[in-house]
């Protein structure tokens, strides 16, 4: 070094000691930026390091199986083999890696398309399935052939089923793939629950453990409880994924059980008797509020939403006029027709505007105003007290009982009975109705003539025509509330909560809401008119024979409102014809069974809806299995 | 043997190495070699193999010590000529590999720009001997021309990494030859200029859809990364990233020799050849980077030194620019490794796993010796 320091330098030793100074200067930079790494910032990569070693591999919870009030198994699981792909240790392009599989696996192009959807949310991290429900010779064919897929593997997967496909549809629902928005809202719910678990492990396990989440029905509905608690492992893994050792484990929870108050054979039967037919059907327990069937028609196979649809069926089924989709005991709203009659009818006692013995004459119609509003019976039925107007179904009575009360009575009696009110059933989306009022026109039309109501138009709520509009399980509701003793017993389809491993269960029922102060001999005036409607009534011919007593109501509702003309069902746009309605309920003396339906556009009540009644409750009642309805057999 | 025969066998044997740079290189070589057992793991590279690489190295630095650099002054033109010969066939007739032509097949496969980096300094150190003190400015502009041709055809391979370090080569040779100051310091203020400007502007011009004039995709991306590595976590920043992790992580003293979780859970791409630097940091932290750093100084220290004292121009030049070429890549693997630089293609010399690359660090260090030898030979 002395030689460089020199004075009179020549211009190489010169050049010579600017690179040394140059060398000292660069290595000096690098110094410091490696003390700045591993002094100053140490703590915070000390910290990635460690994150990054560890990975949450979630420990997905069974989830619980639904079951009817039987016993009987109508939702669950089962396991399968998939075909999944770590796109971080695959060789070769993931494209051709799946073409290369498709060789000897079938692939659709929707696996393909889901595949890569869920690739991208996953970012490329983590085993991800591409095939699920692989056939023997499909793994066998994977097995012999693995060594040219690395990165590809098989695994046991658990499935969600419905064993009995269509049946109960709407009323089961079904789980679907998981949205990112399903995702938070769960995980605020799951954090609330567990405080216990770090909300960043637990969005880690939480992120990737859920891969299903009830989309509708009882399996959105209890989907807490179905669901149970996802646990995961702490696991020490290479930037590849693979896993080298477990730190920590945390168990999964599994979901409980849920057992339906429904009965499935009965669902089952009337499901049946619908045929091609589309309509509505509940059936409750009256002194309990268990829902023992909740027909809607028609319906679809839950089991085409659990893997994500294809577009074709979802087209079908979402563009369909059958309109398969909707849920109609629980969101349809229907005109009540003249099933309204018997709620009159007790509004009438209660609010002592009628005694049962008083009469009217009926030639038929009925004047108000500068508008004539008729009678189904040409000529009148002529002297027309309670008992009868019921049993006959005379709509003059009504008419004049609906003018003497008035809207607004008729609102405030009909609203604590559940009509047009939500009745807090335990599925989502349940429709509100209308049950009308001053108030209620003054709050639901815009310009200030309209909001004005109009005596006129009462008088047609009296036959359960105009603004009225309930769904059939409010209707259900209502009748059960008065064979009750007016007792209202909230309606669920859910009866207990069981525990997958003890099979201990807890009842979630029955929960009184409310006691309305009915008269019992108001409420017997009632029962006996609607007993005497199926004894000798509209309905006589359809329970003819029948070994026990039950009370019915039938009712036809117009879709569209004739002016003047008269109705012609076969002229009629199948669309356009009219709704038949029934209630009922049974055996008189003490109800177990309140039934409301509606038959759309099927014409008559007491032709259409009635006779699906009567099967109903012989089967429920007395286990008579109508002829010509193929036996019901248990899912294997 | 006897005892007297055998130390004067090992002594004529030995005759001419230069005991520092001799030490140096073996210090390196353990560190090289202690790394490598941690860090080759899990790898497809044997512990022979790394051993042969070593032993190869070291034969061929004691062989070429022994040729005097008169042969390798006649030799220079030669070697250039050939080296450029193979690189226009590698452009005409080349093997592709990953998207590069790089390789050219004579029966055996070889890849010509590797020659290249022995082959500039040689040929350059050669020229200003030839044209010493009759010295032109247009020897400079011939002198361009000789280096830009090699390093223009290196980098339409495209081989950036190796383009650069031939590039640096042959550009020591120059400076080293007496290039003028008022050319150097503008074009030194220049780039200093244009690298703030990329670091002020990095967020604007990195944006996908701006393409770069003579620059292609990926390198345009490996310097938009290094500006902003956060940007692509999981793609193209992840390797300087995690890079960052290992030796952040490693601390002050590290985590001790194959305790790496970066390293050994395989965060770490290139563990064993470019980015071993990652690997041994993590393991031997601060302190053992300050040995490292420390032992390539003294190795670049040394080599100066030799250089400073060599007898010929041609001999002064060759020796002082591969002794840079040293500092070079090592400067830029520990720089592009800590995330200082762009990920270029170049091994830490001694500690990156890789045959090529130890062949052509043992023929430098070779020549080193050769000068450091044959000084009085010539002188006297």
């Amino acid at each position: 070094m002395a030689s460089l320091k020199k004075p009179n330098l020549d211009s190489f030793q010169q050049r010579i000691y600017v690179a040394t100074l140059f060398v000292s200067f660069c290595f000096l930079i690098l110094l410091s930026r490696l003390v700045w790494l591993q002094l100053v910032s140490h703590n915070k990569y000390s910290t990635l390091a460690e994150s990054n070693r560890i990975a949450i591999v979630p420990a997905p919870a069974n989830r619980g199986l639904l079951l009817d009030r039987n016993g009987i198994v109508i939702g669950r699981n089962y396991s399968a083999l998939t075909l999944e792909i770590n796109a971080s240790e695959t060789r070769d392009n993931i494209d051709d890696v799946i073409d290369g599989l498709a060789k000897i696996v079938l692939i659709t192009p929707r696996d393909r398309k889901n595949f890569k959807r869920s690739l991208e949310d996953a970012r490329n991290m983590g085993t991800i399935p591409l095939r699920s429900m692989l056939t023997d010779a499909e793994t066998a064919r994977f097995m012999a052939n693995r060594y040219q897929f690395p990165g590809v593997e098989i695994r046991a997967r658990s499935f969600r089923e419905y064993p009995y496909n269509e049946l109960g549809s709407h009323l089961i629902g079904y789980i679907g793939r998981v949205s990112q928005r399903d995702k938070e809202r769960m995980q605020t719910e799951i954090e609330a629950a567990r405080p216990d678990i770090d909300p960043f492990a637990l969005q880690a396990a939480f992120l990737s453990g859920i891969q299903y989440v009830g989309k509708i029905g009882i399996e959105q509905s209890y989907e807490p409880v179905l669901r149970g608690m996802p646990g995961f492992d702490q696991v020490e893994i290479t930037a590849g994924g693979k896993p080298v050792r477990t730190l920590a484990s945390f168990p999964s929870t599994p979901g409980k059980n849920i057992v339906l108050s429904i009965d499935i054979k009965l669902q089952y039967l009337v499901e049946e008797l619908y045929g091609n037919y589309r309509g509505a059907f509940v059936a409750i327990d009256p002194a309990t509020g268990d829902i023992l069937a909740f027909v809607s028609k028609p319906n679809f196979n839950p089991n085409d939403f659990v893997e994500g649809i294809d577009s074709v069926t979802w087209k079908e089924l979402n563009e369909s006029k059958q309109k398969p989709l909707y849920n109609r005991p629980l969101k349809g709203i229907y005109p009540p027709g003249s099933t309204y009659k018997p709620f009159m009818a007790l509004a009438a006692l209660e609010t002592n505007k009628r005694k049962p013995t008083d009469a009217i004459s009926d030639p038929g119609f009925f004047n108000f105003g500068n508008h004539t509003f008729r009678d189904d019976k040409k000529g009148g039925h002529g002297t027309v007290d309670m008992q009868k107007s019921i049993v006959e179904s005379c709509d003059t009575y009504y008419y004049t009982l609906a003018r003497d009360m008035g809207v607004n009575m008729i609102h405030d009696f009909m609203k604590p009975l559940g009509l047009g009110q939500i009745t807090g059933i335990d599925l989502a989306g349940e429709s509100r109705g209308i049950l009308p009022s001053t108030e209620w026109k003054k709050a639901n039309f815009k310009k200030p003539e309209q909001q004005k109501w109009f005596e006129g138009e009462t008088i047609s709520l009296g036959i359960g025509q105009g603004y009225n509009t309930f769904t059939i399980l409010q209707l259900a509701h209502a009748l059960a509330n008065i064979t009750n003793s007016g007792v209202v017993m909230k309606p669920h389809i859910v009866k207990a909560i069981e525990d997958p491993f003890t099979r201990q269960r807890e009842l979630t029922t029955p929960k009184e809401s409310y006691r309305l102060q009915f008269k019992p001999e108001n409420i017997e005036v009632i029962k006996k008119a609607m007993i005497e409607v199926n004894r000798a009534g509209t309905s006589a011919a359809v329970f003819k024979g029948a070994t026990y007593q039950s009370g019915g109501k039938t009712g036809t509702a117009q879709v569209f409102s004739l002016n003047s003309q008269e109705y012609n069902h076969a002229a009629t746009s199948e669309y356009l014809r009219d709704h038949a309605l029934f209630i009922a309920f049974a055996p008189a003396e003490k109800p177990t069974i309140v039934i409301a339906m509606v038959v759309e556009n099927a014409g008559f009540g007491a032709q259409h809806a009635a006779p699906i009644a009567r099967k109903a409750l012989d089967f429920y009642l007395e286990g008579k299995w109508p002829k010509g309805v193929p036996e019901w057999k248990r899912a294997p | 043997m006897e005892k007297g025969t055998l130390k004067k066998w090992f002594g004529q044997f030995f005759f001419g190495f230069d005991r520092q740079l001799g030490l140096i290189f073996l210090a390196l070589a353990a560190i090289g070699f202690i790394t490598f057992l941690s860090a080759g793991q899990n790898t497809a590279v044997r512990i022979e193999d790394e051993i042969r690489n070593f032993v190869l190295a070291f034969i061929l630095m004691w062989l070429v010590s022994r040729i005097p650099p008169k042969w390798l002054e006649v030799a220079a033109v030669w070697v250039y000529s050939v080296g450029l010969a193979l690189l226009i066939a590698v452009a005409l007739f080349g093997l592709i590999k990953k998207g590069a032509r790089r390789w050219l097949n004579l029966g055996f496969v070889i890849q010509p720009s590797e020659i290249m980096k022995i082959a500039m300094p040689l040929m350059l150190a050669w020229y200003f001997q030839k044209r010493e003190g009759v010295l032109k400015a247009w020897d400079y502009a011939v002198a361009g021309l000789l280096l830009a041709l090699p390093v223009f055809l290196i980098a339409r391979q495209p081989d950036l990494g190796t383009a650069l370090l031939v590039f640096a080569a042959g550009l020591y040779v120059i400076i080293l030859a007496g290039l003028p100051w008022r050319w150097i310091i503008p074009i030194v203020v220049l780039g200093i200029i244009g690298i703030a400007l990329l670091i002020i502007f990095g967020s604007t011009i990195c944006v996908p859809e701006m393409s770069w004039p003579l620059v292609k995709e990926y390198q345009k991306n490996r310097v938009c990364t290094l500006l902003d590595p956060s940007s692509d976590p999981l793609g193209k920043g992840f390797h300087t990233i995690q890079a960052i992790i290992a030796i952040g992580s490693g601390g002050l003293f590290g985590k001790g020799w194959n305790m790496g979780t970066q390293a050994h859970l395989e965060f770490i791409p290139e563990k064993h050849t470019d980015f071993v630097f990652a690997v041994y940091s993590e393991e031997f932290g601060l302190i053992g980077n300050i040995v490292l750093l420390g032992l390539f100084f003294a190795l670049i220290k040394r080599g100066l030194i030799i250089s400073a004292s060599a007898p010929t121009l041609f001999t002064r030049l060759l020796g002082a620019s591969i002794t840079l070429i040293f500092f070079t890549y090592a400067f830029v693997n520990i720089g592009m490794v800590s995330g200082l630089l762009p990920v270029v293609g170049v091994p830490l010399p001694f500690i990156s796993y890789g045959g090529t690359a130890l062949v052509t660090l043992g023929f430098g260090a070779g020549i080193l010796m050769s000068i450091h030898r044959h000084r009085r030979l010539v002188q006297t």
